[in-house]
């Protein structure tokens, strides 16, 4: 029933838990090795010791955590959205006795993805190990030592998040095919409505932006939530960089812009397939292509902007706090202030990379084809 | 005046395709009631498709008042089905998260049309302008999807199968307000229908079969929706 095709959709989650597994991979097998040369560790060398098993610690509880949650929450917006795109194929399947359970079993499959993502990330992290030690200590203050490789962090990082995305997502498909068979076949849900009150003398097109909106919330957190982290991200890795070596900057940034543009290309694209037929019958009405984009998109840019500045306000907060709590005994530690130009490149960047996907999602709005949308429903 | 000359359309690529329209040509005046029946796959619904700038055709003409809509670009028809055309379809097609009023009001914010209360009452939907498609029946939908059409005050109406979703009481009622309203504004339509019945109701039938039209003539007088078999 689920074919490659659809596993393929979950690039997003493939991409972030990649990222995710890189990161904590790098940073807690590092942390495993340092601790095997902690009987070497002097007096002299043992605040530097407690700064880098600190930082691995709080780069992979921060980044590791953050992506984490980003890829739960993807993972169950997807099945969420597969489950009602295919709502009729899942009803004749439930209509020809198949139980809830044997259904949901078949979801098992979206666990791939993120074996996939994590083997990625962990391959990677392996890779690029012998480099990120040398740098980490390219002083020559601490022993060397070289990566090795440990089995219970594969498991922590590889094995346990692909049976745990298999099961949540056996669980949560076993959740969402309660609902009765004849509403399943019936293939269209019961909107969730805005209060767009008849006669408010509001054009049509600003009444379906907002009902777009107003029926998709999970969209907007997903927007703002890309947005948050892109401004955060990005702001995080050029304000530190007189604080933090180049590495974690430039892997700070990446993150960034990955969370950012999967995210929001995944939210984006959904609500594009979504407005699929209210597109294609303001298209037959002759409504443009630019009329339906905005009539779709544009009532996200708000959340965008909501995003940009909380994330913005986190991170200068988050870095202030950061840099009083780990760097409170250390000496010579530069003054931490706002950072405008971070401000201004991490503004001018997003809406770069936001309205190359909108402009993206705009294309393939033009590629609607009506009639293939009027025949599918029916 | 909307003509087709000679139109062919096909689907799909080399061994599997199928030639829907085989050469097709018709006249149709403007404010005709013209019902186009046939059996499934007859190609009426691609008649329908192309005639209404939807599709174009592979080759031959469509012309309204001499203009051929088949070479224009997809800005441009998606401007020609601004100005000129309605649709209803089976489906309705509704925008769900939009109340009666604000979907009379899509189609007739493209007219500039600020009387669209006349259409919504005239469809006897003043009652409902609040309610949302999916507290809405059948019935009431396709009467929506009129008043959406007609609001957006086209010179021609197109209607795939209009009354296929509703039981006879309410199609009865919907092809009522059509023919009604059509004898009121005057505008062209072109009806496809399984149900050879409406075909009393047309000035014109056209019949098709196999991607050809098999006959065409005119009714000598039109019978109200309630004076139809079914």
């Amino acid at each position: 029933m689920i074919t490659i095709k659809d596993l393929f959709k979950l690039v997003g989650i493939i991409i972030i838990s990649a990222c995710a597994v890189f990161v904590c991979a790098l940073f807690l097998n590092y942390n495993i090795d340092l601790r095997g040369i902690e009987p070497q560790i002097t007096e002299q060398t043992q605040t530097l010791y407690g700064a880098l098993v600190t930082t691995g610690k709080v780069v992979s509880a921060v980044s590791g955590g953050c992506l984490l949650i980003t890829s739960i929450i993807m993972l169950a917006f997807y099945i969420k959205h597969y489950i009602d795109s295919h709502r009729r194929q899942l009803g004749i399947l439930k209509a020809l006795g198949y139980s809830n359970m044997r259904i949901s079993r078949g979801f098992w499959v979206f666990g791939l993805s993120v074996f996939v993502g994590t083997g990625i990330g962990f391959a990677g992290a392996f890779c690029l190990m012998p480099t990120f030690y040398s740098a980490r200590n390219d002083e020559g203050y601490l022993p060397m030592f070289t990566p090795e490789f440990h089995l219970e962090l594969f498991a922590a990082l590889v094995i346990i998040p692909t049976v745990f995305f298999a099961l949540l997502s056996i669980f949560y498909a076993h959740i969402k095919m309660k609902m009765p068979v004849l509403e399943l076949l019936k293939g269209n849900t019961v909107p969730k409505i805005g209060h767009v009150k008849s006669g408010d003398g509001l054009p049509c097109l600003k009444d379906m932006k907002r009902a777009t909106v107003r029926g998709r919330k999970s969209l907007v957190f997903f927007i703002g939530f890309a947005v948050f982290c892109y401004s955060a991200m990005v702001q995080m890795s050029l304000g530190m960089n007189k604080l933090a070596d180049e590495i974690i900057s430039l892997m700070t940034i990446m993150i960034g812009v990955v969370l950012a543009f999967t995210t929001l290309f995944i939210a984006v694209t959904t609500i594009v397939s979504s407005n699929a037929v209210s597109v294609s019958v303001m298209r037959v009405f002759g409504y443009s292509t630019r009329e339906c984009s905005s009539a779709v998109l544009n009532g996200y840019r708000p959340a965008a902007l909501v995003g940009f500045v909380l994330g913005t306000v986190y991170q200068y907060f988050l870095l202030r706090i950061a840099v009083n709590v780990l760097f409170k005994d250390v000496e010579n530690v530069p003054e931490f202030d706002f950072n405008v130009s971070a401000l201004v490149i991490a503004a001018v960047s997003f809406v770069i990379i936001y309205e190359a996907v909108m402009y993206f999602c705009s294309w393939k709005i033009s590629k609607i084809s009506v009639k293939e949308i009027m025949m599918d429903r029916e | 005046m909307i003509k087709l000359e000679n139109v062919r359309k096909s689907y799909g690529v080399k061994d599997n395709q199928t030639e829907v329209l085989k050469g097709v040509s018709l006249d149709i005046e403007d404010g005709d009631f013209a019902v186009i029946l046939g059996p499934s796959g007859s190609g009426k619904s691609t008649l329908l498709n192309v005639a209404s700038g939807l599709e174009r055709p592979d080759s031959g003409k469509v012309l309204y008042n001499r203009e051929n809509i088949a070479v224009l670009s997809d800005k441009q028809l998606t401007e020609f089905r601004r100005k000129n055309i309605g649709f209803i379809f089976q489906q309705y097609y509704l925008l769900p998260n939009l109340n009666v009023d604000k979907n009379v009001k899509m189609g007739a914010e493209l007219a500039s049309n600020g009387n669209y209360a006349e259409a919504i009452n005239a469809l006897g939907l003043s009652e409902k302008r609040n309610k949302f498609p999916h507290e809405l029946s059948g019935g009431e939908q396709q009467r929506v999807s009129v008043a959406r059409a007609l609001a957006k005050m086209p010179s021609a109406l197109f209607l795939d199968e209009p009354t296929g979703a509703l039981d006879e009481a309410t199609g009865r009622q919907v092809l009522n307000y059509i023919g009604k309203l059509q004898g009121e504004f005057e505008f062209t339509v072109i009806m496809v229908t399984h149900n050879t019945n409406i075909a009393d109701m047309a000035k014109t039938v056209i019949r098709m079969n196999s991607g050809k039209i098999i006959e065409q003539y005119r009714n000598s007088s039109q019978k109200s929706a309630y004076e139809i078999g079914w």
